[in-house]
């Protein structure tokens, strides 16, 4: 079992690239301990920001010191940062084409029983519906690691989601394939194809593997770019296998199969279904119990899949 | 009732609550205690059976994060079943979750994301003006809380409209997460603040029964503008080990460390 969380790769990227790159700046609002940035803050005083319980202004600054040339990065939980400060994004970040990345921690439902203040299951339709917000889910340690190193390079607004545990791992260790912006594919097939994002999708790949063994061939595809979203990979799985199951820890509405759908809808219609969090606030739990509950975990999917084929 | 006593009988729930559950804001919830038990215990007219009272006082969570105070509180004074809450806390499918949500008895309102209490406490106030009513409304702010800007527009706002039945508390234990206030992102002129904004200011030392309820009373006599009680706390009050430690805001105590905090308050208990 990994037990590096993906918060974690975050924090080790940024303080190795902030020592060559002092324009880095790293700024919390009273969350570097659970955005895993203690270290960080510690060994980098000078290109860390404290705002304090404050996230309208946290995503302000963000775009303030980006537009002087700084290249920061807003670390605070996804629930607040994706609404609270929705519309410092979409103005001083999104409209304002300013080079901040935000970084949306325990995302989804992993702040489990505190409820539905501290979950994030609507923030790929509220960043997503962003004209020049790209929103990215990524799913393991390593693609984690990956998409950070990739950002860097760019000038652009991005919303990052992840969850607050450590997940087990998708790729291996010095083979993770990775292109900005073009979905991963973790598993080829012909009869169905399962898309996933953030932490389900290592549920998707348990999933195929299972359905292997009933005779079942599924592709997976790792959507973790959920916006510019890899149609070509959408339309290819749509005409080459029979179905096309969504799994998100998102809402029904405006999420990643949401978007999969409009798009085989218009270009290569096939039956798509999205197995999504409620348009509700989700039962009390902690996340493997509420991805059970809702059928998005290995044994929910394997079910619909084999359902609906 | 002897309120001291049931403070501390509410702390002792509050660590059971949380010792058995494994999860929980227990820093907080021992800061607050004292005006929580004041408001419902004394002062606050609620009644568990008649929560469609449109006279009833009206109470605003902000930091909704001491949630297990609340319930402790609620459940004691019989507005749900004390059982069910402590088998059935913050486990799955419970009704009860990590912050206070109005599907149970007693709550008005769901809170949990910082800075949105008072602004609704504002509204509430508002509509009993307009609706001729003399129910009173109280809403608890954490200090650290005091930085969302969300809170300074319901400050002038609550001033603007000289909202004599609002009564707003800041728990203020100096600590929050990351540190204490003042590292974090400064907050010491509290009552200063206030002030400026219009505020009648009421400073006190917010574990102190006595100074909490006259302070609540000077609260009722004011006239033509809204109070504001500075509650100067210890977070962890009461357990000598969690107070003033930011990294008790929501630790969950060991087994020994359970026996401890109980042992402390049954001393205390034992000496009033
Ligand atoms: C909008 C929002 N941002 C962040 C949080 C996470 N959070 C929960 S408690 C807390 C610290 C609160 O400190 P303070 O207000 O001083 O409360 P207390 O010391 O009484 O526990 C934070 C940052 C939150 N619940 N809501
Ligand atoms: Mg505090």
């Amino acid at each position: 079992m990994n037990k590096i969380a993906n918060k974690q790769v975050i924090n080790d990227v940024l303080l190795e690239e902030s020592a060559k790159d002092k324009d880095i700046i790293v700024l919390c609002s009273d969350s570097r301990g659970s955005a895993g940035m203690k270290s960080y803050a510690e060994q980098r005083p000078e290109q860390f920001v404290e705002v304090g319980i404050a996230e309208q202004n946290l995503v302000g600054i963000s775009a303030g010191l980006a537009a002087c040339g700084k290249k920061p990065f807003a670390v605070s939980p996804a629930s607040f940062l994706s609404t609270r400060s929705m519309e410092q994004a979409k103005v001083d970040v999104a409209y304002s084409n300013t080079n901040v990345k935000l970084i949306g921690i325990s995302g989804g439902v992993s702040y489990g029983a505190l409820g539905m203040t501290h979950h994030s299951a609507t923030d790929i339709a509220t960043m997503g519906s962003m004209p020049n917000m790209r929103v990215y889910l990524p799913s393991d340690r390593f693609q984690t690691e990956a998409l950070i190193r990739s950002v860097l390079k760019d000038e652009k607004p991005a919303y990052i989601r992840i969850g607050r545990n450590a997940v087990e791992d998708v790729y291996e260790e010095g083979n993770v394939p990775f292109e900005l912006d073009k979905a991963t594919l973790v598993k080829d097939g012909t009869d169905v194809t399962i898309i996933a994002c953030g932490e389900l999708v290592g549920d998707a790949k348990a999933a195929a593997e299972e359905l292997a063994g009933k005779g079942i061939s599924t592709r997976v595809l790792d959507m973790y770019c959920i916006k510019p979203i890899d149609k070509d990979a959408i339309i290819k799985a749509a005409k080459e296998t029979k179905l096309i199951v969504t799994v998100e820890e998102h809402t029904m509405y405006g999420g990643m199969g949401s978007m999969v759908a409009q798009i085989t809808a218009a270009n290569a219609p096939v039956k798509v279904i999205n197995l999504t969090l409620p348009d509700a606030p989700v039962v009390t739990g902690k996340s493997r119990e509420i991805f059970k509950y809702y059928g998005l975990d290995a044994e929910g999917i394997v079910k619909t899949v084999t359902e609906q084929l | 009732m002897n309120l001291e006593a049931k403070a501390l009988d509410i702390r002792k729930d509050i660590i059971e609550l949380i010792y058995s559950a494994g999860c929980g804001h227990i820093g907080g919830d021992l800061s607050v205690t004292d005006i929580l038990v004041d408001l419902y215990y004394k002062q606050m007219n609620v009644d568990p059976n008649k929560m469609d009272d449109p006279n009833r006082d009206r109470f605003v969570l902000s930091k909704g994060h001491s949630v297990e105070a609340l319930y402790c509180v609620l459940a004691d004074r019989g507005f749900f079943d004390k059982k069910e809450l402590f088998d059935t806390y913050s486990k799955h499918l419970s009704k009860y979750i990590g912050h206070p949500n109005n599907k149970i008895n007693g709550v008005e309102m769901n809170t949990g994301s910082l800075g949105h209490g008072l602004s609704v406490a504002v509204g509430m106030a508002m509509a009993g003006k307009m609706d001729k009513r003399d129910y009173r409304v109280y809403a608890v702010m954490g200090d650290g809380e005091m930085a969302e800007g969300s809170n300074w527009e319901a400050i002038t706002a609550g001033a603007h409209y000289g909202l004599d039945n609002l009564t707003a508390f800041v728990d203020r234990n100096r600590l929050q997460i990351s540190g204490t206030t003042e590292e974090v992102m400064t907050a010491d002129d509290q009552e200063e603040r206030w002030a400026a904004f219009g505020w009648n200011v009421i400073s006190i030392p917010g574990n102190n029964m006595e100074a909490i309820d006259n302070a609540v009373e000077e609260a009722k006599k004011t006239k033509g503008k809204p109070t504001v009680i500075i509650a100067n706390t210890t977070k962890g009050c009461g357990v000598s080990f969690i107070e003033n430690k930011a990294a008790w805001h929501h630790k969950v105590p060991t087994e020994a460390e359970y026996q401890q905090a109980l042992k402390e308050l049954d001393e205390r208990r034992a000496q009033l």
